[in-house]
This record gives structure tokens, sequence and C-alpha cells, in this order.
């Protein structure tokens, strides 16, 4: 299996994906430039943290008119495993490939603080090692984090159990006080109606080993194993 | 020839910074004003009248469809 890491101009998590899924995982990994206009030959692409083009516009706009976007497009559509991490997940939203999208923080403020998330969904190549209501300490870092959808667009991702990540409170219950950015639900990260594309604010890309303080994120990259290996 | 495009969220979308800018006008006196909702302009020149590009720049680029609407005044 090769898991490939999009570098945009702007992106600056590339390296801790690599370092995560080469080293602590130990599985193949190679960057893919932006600018490359095939993903042939990986069998999961991350899309990493940042600020691509600056954020220039809207965080994620203009990202989506690199050439690669295209090629993950149609990987995509055949199935093939996308992941974005924080801008990641603001890219694909803006590229169509998630639904809804990022607003600002509710606050205004960036933020960038250890959070739980509870676990909603087991059932995709993501979360295939945690158990439902499985609590996990993640990291944020993000001015716009705020998920947002209409009301019909929310129904229909809540009912389809797209939902895969909450932010909760350490008891693993859905607050308000427990939601950092205003998002809807406290919807913390959602996968698409395949399942195959999920995006999330927070970083398993900085929660893989117990010296970053939390190695909870390691879950959601060896789910991505997982699945890859059991294909 | 000129195209202005306003830009704008939708009204069903939370706007945290014209809430920010209409909680500060209450310091300073101008308390008959209920609602700020801060938007982007973007001053479009064009070369021949090709008002479909601007729609097109417009539609594609500058909004986010889900959260944002547009409207194009043109000169």
């Amino acid at each position: 299996m090769k898991f490939g890491v999009v570098i945009f101009p702007g992106s600056n998590c590339e390296q801790d994906c690599y370092y995560a899924i080469g080293s602590v995982l130990g599985k193949p990994v190679e960057y893919i430039w932006h600018q490359d206009t095939s993903v042939k030959g990986f069998d999961a692409v991350v899309l990493p943290g940042g600020f691509a083009y600056g954020d220039y516009l809207r965080t994620g706009a203009l990202a989506k008119f690199s050439p690669v976007m295209k090629a993950i497009a149609e990987f995509a559509s055949k199935g093939g495993l996308v992941f974005g991490i924080c801008n990641g997940f603001q890219i694909l939203t803006e590229a169509g490939l998630l639904p809804g999208a990022l607003l600002r923080n509710v606050g205004l403020k960036y933020l960038c603080k250890f959070e739980y998330l509870r676990t909603e969904n087991t059932d995709t190549p993501f979360t295939n090692l945690m158990t439902k209501g499985q609590l996990l300490r993640i990291p944020i870092g993000h001015g716009d984090g705020n998920f947002f959808a209409d009301a019909d667009t929310l129904k229909r991702i809540e009912d389809n159990d797209q939902v895969v990540f909450r932010y909760a409170d350490a008891h693993g219950e859905i607050t308000r006080e427990a939601n950092p950015n205003g998002s809807l639900n406290n919807i913390a990260g959602i996968v698409n109606e395949q399942r195959n594309v999920l995006g999330m604010m927070p970083h398993p890309d900085r929660s893989y080993e117990s010296i970053l303080g939390s190695a909870d994120g390691k879950l959601v990259f060896e789910s991505m194993v997982n699945a890859l290996v059991t294909k | 020839m000129k195209a202005t495009v306003i830009v704008t969220l939708k009204q069903t979308v939370l706007d945290p910074q014209g809430m920010t800018i209409q909680r500060s006008l209450a310091s300073l006196g101008l308390t008959d004003i209920s609602d700020v909702r801060q938007g982007k302009i973007f001053d479009i020149r064009l070369t021949e009248g090709s008002r479909e590009q601007v729609e097109r720049l417009a539609k594609e680029v500058l909004t986010n469809p889900v959260i944002e609407e547009y409207r194009i005044i043109w000169e």
C-alpha cells in the first residue's frame, strides 16, 4: 500500500502526516505536489493542514483549482481513500467532495487546544478500529473550523450517519460548552456518502505519539491501514 | 468595461464578524443600527463585453454557493 500526502503552496502539516504514516506506522508514503496531474499508484491520499494559497479569498477556495484536485476527485469517485485534515477538510468542502462549508470560528479567535472527540460511526475505513462512543483526545488549531450546512444538507448528513466525530466533553456528552467553534451539531468530522472520503478539523497528525500529549490520533491512520490491508 | 461583484453571506448563515461590528456601535451611540453583515467587493475590468465570464467568475470562484450569494453591478 502507498500513502500520498499532498503539498499545496502554504500547506504546513505535510511533514507531520508523512512522519506519522512513514515512521510511526512504518508504511510507504510519498509527497504529491499540487501540480501533479495523476495520483496513480497511491491507495490513500492525505490533504494536510496549513494555509493553502494563504487562505486567500476563502480557506481552501483556490486550492480546489490546483491540477491535482481533478485527479483526486476521480480517485475518490473510484473509491480511493481521501483524508482531509483541517485545511484539507476545508479544501474538500470547497471542491465539493464533502458537503457543507467551514466558517470563521463563532468566537472569532484562532483556537489551539486539545479537544475530546466522540466517535459516532465506526463503519468507515477511518474509524474501523474504534468503538462507537469512544472518546479521543485530539488537538485543534484553526480559525475557521465552524462546520455549516443548510438544513436539508445537515439532515441528510445526520440521517445518513455521515457524522464521524463530534466535539464532546470529558464524559462524552455533546454540549455547547464542549463545542469550541460553533459547528452545527458539534460536528468535528464527516465522511461522504460512500464513506471513502473523510474530513476532520482536529489534528490526528499532532496526536500520534504520547510525547505529543496524546496518541489517540494514531487510531485514524491505523484504521486506514487496516482498511487497505483487508480490502 | 468594468463590473463590481458584491459577495455576501446568505441570510441563513451566522455572521459573527458583522455581529461584532454591530455590538461595538453601541459605544459610539449609533443605537439605531440593528444589523450589520460583512461582505466582499471585487472590482473587475474586462477587455471586451463578456458578461458571461464575469458571471462564471462570480459563481465558480468568488463565492462559495453553500454560504454566499452575489450580485453584479455593470458599468
